[in-house]
């Protein structure tokens, strides 16, 4: 049971997010919330993935295979988001 | 299933079937990862392009969805450290964590269907009881919310007969100290928890 103190740590600082992100979504952010928001929800998925998946201690095989689903994502998030993201760009 | 201890006929060494046994489970998780990010991409398109998704998403009873949270990422902690205990030898600790994360993972659903029931009787859910939708985006994002919420209790549901099986029929698990199983299991626990850490924000934080 050598890995325990850091499974807790972790724990702590997830639920220590957790506050964090309800109370920002409570603050005057107006159109900053979303980053804010997601920016929580990405450093709370990498310390599960880090320690609770302990992907900390798997090798590189491993970690591209959980990998390529989040860079398939990010594929499938950006296409999407070409259209509207660049509306605008060349006046109307 | 799921006897670790025997080399199968197409591995070469125990070491390189528990490799291939992660492998083909993240791999597994990599694909969940996609099924959800299709939710998500329509969530944030849809929130892209109209103001009113954050009025849709203010209706939510944000507080249970916060409790939620909080309790899976507990169970999530709980079920590290029973693949912790199974490496180390203690199965009988093993199943008292086992049993703590299926009774959070309990406590998730039965929150989850009392919200359900709360939202039924605010007349907002569509096409059963929808006297206060007041169509357009509100109808759009009550649709989104019981798909992703609906998938994801699914997952949960899936996740605890899993974690379960560790307890019956495949008690045996807990004692290969190589944790495969159990290990597998409470890496799609954790992907359950992740895909829960995204969905809060984006269904009942949006303001």
């Amino acid at each position: 049971m050598k890995n325990v103190r850091p499974i807790l740590y972790a724990w702590f600082a997830l639920l220590t997010l957790l506050a964090l992100t309800i109370g920002a979504s409570f603050a005057p952010l107006g159109p900053v919330l979303p980053f804010v928001s997601y920016a929580i929800a990405i450093a709370k998925t990498v310390l599960i993935i880090w320690l609770f998946m302990e992907m900390k201690t798997r090798d590189g095989l491993q970690r591209i295979a959980l990998g390529v689903g989040f860079a398939w994502l990010f594929i499938l998030l950006l296409l999407s988001f070409a259209d509207i993201l660049t509306r605008g760009w060349l006046g109307a | 299933m799921p006897d670790a201890r025997a080399v199968q006929p197409q591995f070469p060494t125990l070491e390189r079937q528990n490799d291939a046994d992660h492998f083909g489970m993240l791999l597994f998780l990599s694909t969940e990862v996609l099924i959800f990010g299709g939710v998500f991409a329509v969530a944030f398109t849809l929130r892209a392009e109209h103001a009113d998704y954050a009025q849709a998403s203010k209706q939510m009873h944000y507080w249970i969805g916060g409790i939620n949270t909080g309790v899976l990422l507990t169970s999530s902690a709980l079920v590290a450290l029973m693949v912790e205990a199974v490496r180390a030898g203690r199965a009988k600790l093993a199943g008292w964590l086992l049993g703590g994360t299926i009774a959070l993972g309990l406590v998730f659903l039965a929150l989850k269907f009392t919200e359900y029931a709360l939202e039924y009787r605010d007349g907002v859910v569509p096409i059963l009881s929808d006297a206060n939708l007041h169509g357009g985006v509100e109808r759009l994002f009550m649709d989104l919310y019981f798909v992703a919420t609906g998938l994801h209790a699914l997952h949960v549901t899936v996740g605890l007969c899993l974690l379960g099986s560790l307890l019956w029929p495949f008690g045996r698990a807990r004692r290969e100290r190589t944790a495969v199983f159990a290990g597998n299991a409470a890496l799609y626990w954790h992907l359950v928890d992740i895909v829960w850490v995204f969905l809060y924000p984006t269904l009942y934080l949006a303001r």
